[in-house]
């Protein structure tokens, strides 16, 4: 493993360390009665941003109410983030290539995971409708996207990762970065029969 | 990796952040008309185009603004008490605000609409009404005063009010929280189905002297009655109520009223039932008690009586009466086009605007399409069968539509903050607008008119938000001025406004200006305690009562100087203004009086009630800068420990000393 990749690896764990801190997604709402926007931040291990007034205009709706005692991620989350922040650590001190290979796919396998649950996360409430609810539009669910901007009813929601989402993100490329350098060399290695190691 | 690597890495990042953005759309922004400024504009001097009458909402008052300009002229005190202008204050105007609960100092004046004459407003009157303790008033558009309150029986809450028939033969007013009808009323809530009715009633309006008198009330099922418009042209002789809580729910409305996919506009043959009133077939009710109070120009007082007496038609005991049409979602506006022939449905949850058609109404009728079931009684018009059309995704929220002179249509809409335009016949969204924000009424000059005059359109705007300089967590509710003349309606103005405005009118300037009293003729004063002259000025003890015969004119009270005053004496100031000169008020206050100052118009005589709490010299002086020597125009009043033997005293000037 090439020493800057090592220094690539401690750089991601510590900022995997600082993901824990900092808001991961965000899912900003626009109305013209809200020309200064309502934003909900996620972060690892909570909810913030305008949770009351979210949760006062979504009963309108019928909409469950947002809070984060209802989800077992906000207890799990910071733990999962700081194992991989030491993971990160501890493949970039052993140094062996194959630990690398290890966790990128941990890795990755954890971002798709934490994006299944963010959808089905996101359908439930938008689609989990309190038949009571003073609105009610047929075939209308508010669900809010993934990723990107959607309009529900008169508000228009644009969701997006936050800080800690973007470097969750930057984390995963400099990994795979890595792992396809460490890939790279590895075949030229075993082409030249030398070891750089 | 090289730099040029890590640049391209970086480079591609960044691109795909920004590209996250711009799927984003943009807000309309702020889209003011270029020249707005110049076609707002009236030079100082000059006058504007329009009256503009805006209800003042929960401050209990009605405003007066200038159209284009936005200019406020006066606040018209109505419901509510105005110690600025003596309104209520005043021994004079202390009956008007009388009801049979006794003295209400406030009010929630929720709409206004004008006095018509073959459908046009004819600059008479404009009739306001009060929400929570149920009355109708009428503005005198000669003087801008209150001239009559009367307070409404069997209703709570008159919400679905002052709207007026096309010759304002009569002015409606319709409960909103049906209650039990009165001295029937200490009844378990839950049994709301069974006990609480509706009531709509039917307010005679005097030709000549615009006197209010309540011909007879319908009864019907407890339904709450939001808005309504009287037929015009050919669907005169008609009234369409929008009716919500079809339901009748009686708690968590928010969720129990919102249940039915449609709920109803009322259609009630009002001709019909003036007949069977005149004919004898409604039955008297002796258990109300309502006030009814007038201001009389020349004695320049109210009168405040109770009457226990109206007559009531039970809507389901015939069946001619009443009719209902169902419409989508919690109804607010129902609103009759320029020619009479459209009713005009605004959902407030709804989706869709229906519009229905007078004339396919009038066939459904006479063919008894009716549903299967009746709603308690009253036969429901198959939808389909009255309806001319749906406007499809005009927004969201639709609550209230008027009509210019060219057969469109403006809607506002309250959830999705615009103003849509679209044409009556074709049903086709033409242009929308957004509001600055979360619009409720909107108002077309003359829009409920069988001609409208058109040109502006207003917008009245429940949330201000970031639109003005900040005032703390209380911020004004606005008006938003658009030119509609061209196939774009236009932004031209925002301007605040005072309470919240429901709903508005406004009137050609030249309809009403010319006519505008200057002066009260002080020989027309028919004031049992008017001052004729300053000789006459005096003050006399009636035993612990004490009248003060006062008088004003530049600069200089008469009389100035009293004595004699005792504790435990109620002190009245009567005092008349003698100046017959227009822009000429004096204004008169007492130091410590529990009270609010006079304002005495030129001609009138007013009354102030003071009762001294201490002994010692009291200033009074005039409150209203008349004149260069309005500082001076002041005076004492001297007050003694009961029983004192300083006599009654009192003159101006050295000159005339009297006794």
């Amino acid at each position: 493993m090439t020493s800057a990749n090592r220094i690539i690896l401690i750089v991601c764990s510590l900022a995997l360390a600082a993901v824990i801190f900092l808001p991961i997604w965000r899912i900003e709402l626009d109305a013209a009665q809200y020309p200064e926007g309502l934003e909900l931040k996620i972060y690892s291990n909570k909810l913030a941003g305008n949770v009351e007034i979210i949760n006062g205009l979504n009963h309108y709706i019928g909409m469950k109410t947002l809070h984060a005692d209802d989800f077992i991620e906000f207890t799990v989350l910071p733990y999962i983030i700081g194992f991989f922040a030491l993971s990160f650590l501890a493949v970039a001190i052993s140094g062996k290539r194959k630990w690398v290979y290890v966790l990128f796919a941990a890795f990755l396998l954890f971002g798709i995971v934490a994006m299944v649950d963010f959808y089905r996360w996101l359908y439930d409430y938008g689609h989990d409708l309190d038949p009571n609810a003073p609105i009610i539009v047929p075939g209308m669910a508010y669900q809010p996207p993934l990723i990107g901007f959607k309009q529900l009813l008169n508000f228009g929601a644009f969701s997006i990762p936050d800080i800690g989402g973007w470097t969750f993100i930057a984390v995963g490329v400099l990994l795979a970065y890595c792992t396809a350098r460490e890939i790279w060399l590895s075949k030229k290695n075993t082409s030249n029969e030398k070891h750089q190691f | 990796m090289k730099l040029k690597q890590y640049l391209v890495l970086s480079l591609a990042a960044a691109t795909m952040a920004t590209s996250f953005q711009a799927c984003r759309p943009k807000g309309a922004g702020n889209a003011v008309t270029g020249d707005a400024a110049q076609r707002t504009y009236i030079p100082p001097g000059q006058y504007d185009e329009f009256y503009n009458f805006v209800s003042g909402g929960f401050s209990g008052q009605m405003s007066v603004y200038g159209l284009p300009s936005g200019r406020l002229f006066r606040v018209i005190p109505v419901f509510s008490v105005d110690p600025e202008k003596g309104w209520g204050f005043s021994e004079e105007t202390k009956p008007m605000l009388q009801t049979s609960h006794g003295f209400v100092p406030w009010d929630d004046l929720h709409h206004i609409e004008s006095s018509f004459t073959d459908g046009m407003p004819d600059g008479k009157w404009m009739f306001a009404n009060s929400n929570n303790t149920p009355r109708l008033a009428r503005i005198n558009l000669q003087t801008f005063r209150t001239d009559e309150i009367i307070e409404i029986p069997n209703t709570g809450g008159n919400h679905c009010s002052p709207f007026t028939t096309e010759n304002s033969e009569y002015v409606i007013a319709a409960t909103r929280f049906s209650v039990p009808p009165d001295g029937e009323g200490d009844v378990a809530i839950d049994s709301y189905k069974e006990n609480f009715k509706g009531h709509i009633s039917f307010v005679s309006v005097d030709k000549e002297s615009g006197e209010f008198d309540i011909a007879f009330q319908l009864k019907t099922p407890g339904l709450n009655f939001d808005l309504s418009s009287a037929g015009k042209g050919v669907s005169n002789g008609w009234l369409f109520i929008s009716c919500y809580n079809s339901e009748q729910a009686h708690t968590l409305l928010e969720v129990n009223a919102s249940k039915n996919d449609k709920d109803f506009i009322m259609a009630i043959n009002w001709k019909k039932a003036e007949e069977y009133f005149k004919a004898g077939r409604g039955k008297k009710q002796t258990n109300v008690r309502y006030a009814h109070n007038k201001w009389d120009e020349h004695t320049h007082s109210a009168t405040h009586e109770i009457k226990t007496e109206v007559t009531v038609l039970d809507i389901t005991e015939f069946e001619d009466l009443a009719y209902l049409i169902p419409c989508p979602k919690s109804p607010h506006g129902a609103d009759v086009s320029p020619t009479g022939e459209y009713i005009v449905g605004s959902g407030k949850l709804a989706a869709l605007i229906p519009v229905f058609s007078f004339e396919k109404l009038q066939n459904a009728i006479s063919n008894s399409d009716f549903e299967s079931e009746r709603y308690d009684g009253i036969p429901v018009v198959k939808y389909e069968s009255a309806l001319h059309g749906e406007v499809e995704k005009p927004g969201l929220g639709p609550l209230h539509t008027e009509f210019d002179e060219k057969g469109n249509a403006y809607t506002s809409f309250f959830v999705s903050s615009e103003v849509v335009k679209w044409n009556i016949e074709t049903l086709e969204v033409l242009d929308r607008q957004p509001t600055y924000y979360s619009v409720g009424h909107l108002m077309v000059a003359g829009g409920n008119s069988k001609n409208p005059y058109g040109k502006y359109l207003v917008a009245y705007n429940k949330i201000t938000k970031d639109r003005f300089l900040p005032t703390g967590p209380e911020l004004c509710h606005s008006a938003q001025l658009f030119d509609i003349s061209g196939d774009k309606m236009e932004l031209l103005l925002d301007f605040p406004t005072i309470g919240e405005p429901h709903y508005a009118q406004a009137l050609p300037a030249n309809l009403l200006m010319d006519k505008s009293l200057q002066i009260y003729d002080i020989n027309a004063n028919k004031h049992p305690y008017k001052t004729n002259g300053e000789a006459e000025a005096k003050v006399v003890r009636e035993g612990n009562i004490v009248r003060v015969y006062m008088t004003t004119i530049r600069s200089h009270i008469t009389p100035d100087v009293i004595e004699g005053i005792q504790m435990g004496d109620e002190v009245y100031f009567h005092v008349t203004n003698l100046e017959q000169d227009w822009d000429m008020p004096h204004g008169f206050a007492i130091k410590g009086a529990n009270n609010s100052e006079l304002l005495i118009m030129p001609g009138e005589t007013t009354t102030l009630k003071w009762v001294p709490d201490r002994t010692g010299i009291f200033p009074f002086y005039c409150t209203d800068f008349c004149s260069a020597l309005h500082q001076e125009m002041s005076g004492y009043v001297r007050v003694s420990p009961k029983g004192s033997s300083t006599p009654i005293k009192y003159y101006t000037g050295e000159s005339k000393p009297t006794t």
